[in-house]
């Protein structure tokens, strides 16, 4: 993340002394949530942005610390990384919908079960072992 | 999917703000203005094929790819404030072509002249005032009367009643630090909390507040952040900036 070989690796000329690199998160709570928010031609779901940040917030601090720390779960998660859905059968269109919807409904669950106290029951689903 | 969008930074007053020489924004592209009714619109040119709607929806999902262009997009915000009073735009804005732009700031051209006199000669700092976790408990009381079982349960009282206090100390701490902050800030904007897995901090983060200082309030500014930090125990002040006014530079509606 810190060739300096490529342009965005530079860090800024500073403004009056700004710490060279930003950390991720905080630069994510600006430059997502922030600014001044105009409907562009080119229009993305806020709905996956929403989610996407909810995920970083809770789990990442940078990209690089959470590879030191062994997090590489974007990696292998289908509804966090495009390389792992492109190796998924392409859907029908006319589902992509669905799908999204589904994914979204999911990631939901995820982070209220992350946002859940540690030691909270859950509810065991499937045979019950011979006692 | 061949050919190019407009990706749009900042918008600025103009005409006769140039951006500075060679300055180059997302993916490497060269940064250029659209100017019009008074505003410039900070841009550059991006293939569709890495910024068409689908490839966006999957970029924007690549940590990587997510990562490099908010750094890009930042430091054209950054260079561009540093020479003009700057209103930042979301991320991955991006229209079809230059009028488009124009077409932009001809529409919302009052709400964004508001908002740039709003941000002008300040800029945003971050504040994250966080918790020690590791603030003493209280000492355990002497057992004076009753079984080991009663002395237990008064002993757990306490211990329950003393981190009731200490939170409530912490929340009333934070809450000092931001009523001095605020009183030499132009504007303020809470931020939510960040998780600690992200903050990468030992301490519960209290407050995570954003202030838009002027520039000529910003030497007591930092000083009072530090000071607090220093003399209040069991909080720990952390001071970012100065960002481009992200937090302040919103659109009212029309």
């Amino acid at each position: 993340m810190t060739d300096p070989s490529l342009p965005w690796a530079r860090s800024p000329a500073s403004l009056a002394g700004q710490a060279p690199s930003a950390s991720l998160a905080d630069l994510l709570d600006r430059i997502l949530d922030k600014g001044i928010v105009v409907v562009g031609d080119i229009k993305v779901n806020l709905l996956d942005i929403e989610l996407l940040t909810i995920q970083i917030r809770l789990l990442v601090a940078s990209v690089d610390r959470a590879r030191e720390m062994g997090i590489d779960w974007w990696e292998h998660d289908p509804s966090l990384s495009s390389r792992v859905r492109r190796a998924v059968p392409a859907d029908d269109h006319a589902l992509d919908g669905d799908r999204l919807l589904e994914e979204n409904r999911r990631l939901r669950t995820q982070v209220a079960e992350l946002q859940q106290t540690p030691g909270h029951a859950r509810k065991q689903v499937g045979e019950e072992g011979p006692s | 999917m061949t050919g190019t969008a407009v990706y749009l930074y900042a918008v600025t007053r103009g005409p006769g703000r140039p951006v500075p020489e060679g300055l180059t924004g997302v993916s490497g592209t060269p940064v250029h203005t659209v100017e019009q009714a008074g505003l410039a619109a900070v841009v550059s040119s991006v293939p569709l094929a890495e910024y068409g709607a689908d490839a966006l929806r999957d970029n924007l999902e690549d940590l990587v790819w997510l990562e490099q262009t908010a750094r890009a997009h930042h430091a054209v915000v950054v260079a561009v404030a540093q020479v003009a009073a700057t209103a930042p735009v979301r991320l991955t804005t991006i229209f079809h072509d230059g009028c488009r732009v124009a077409g932009l700031l001809d529409d919302r051209g009052d709400q964004i002249r508001q908002a740039l006199a709003r941000v002008a000669g300040h800029a945003e700092w971050g504040v994250k005032v966080y918790g020690d976790s590791r603030r003493p408990s209280p000492e355990p009381e002497p057992i004076t009367a009753g079984g080991p079982g009663t002395a237990y349960l008064r002993q757990r009282n306490r211990q329950r009643r003393g981190a009731e206090q200490a939170a409530r100390q912490l929340a009333a701490d934070a809450g000092r630090i931001h009523d001095t902050l605020a009183a030499r800030a132009t504007a303020v904007h809470p931020h939510r909390p960040q998780d600690p897995r992200l903050s990468g901090h030992s301490g519960v983060m209290l407050s995570n507040t954003a202030y838009l200082v002027a520039d000529r309030e910003r030497v007591g500014f930092t000083a009072a952040a530090e000071q607090l930090g220093a003399a209040v125990t069991g909080v720990e002040v952390e001071v970012t900036g100065p960002w481009p006014a992200y937090s302040f530079a919103t659109l009212q509606d029309p």
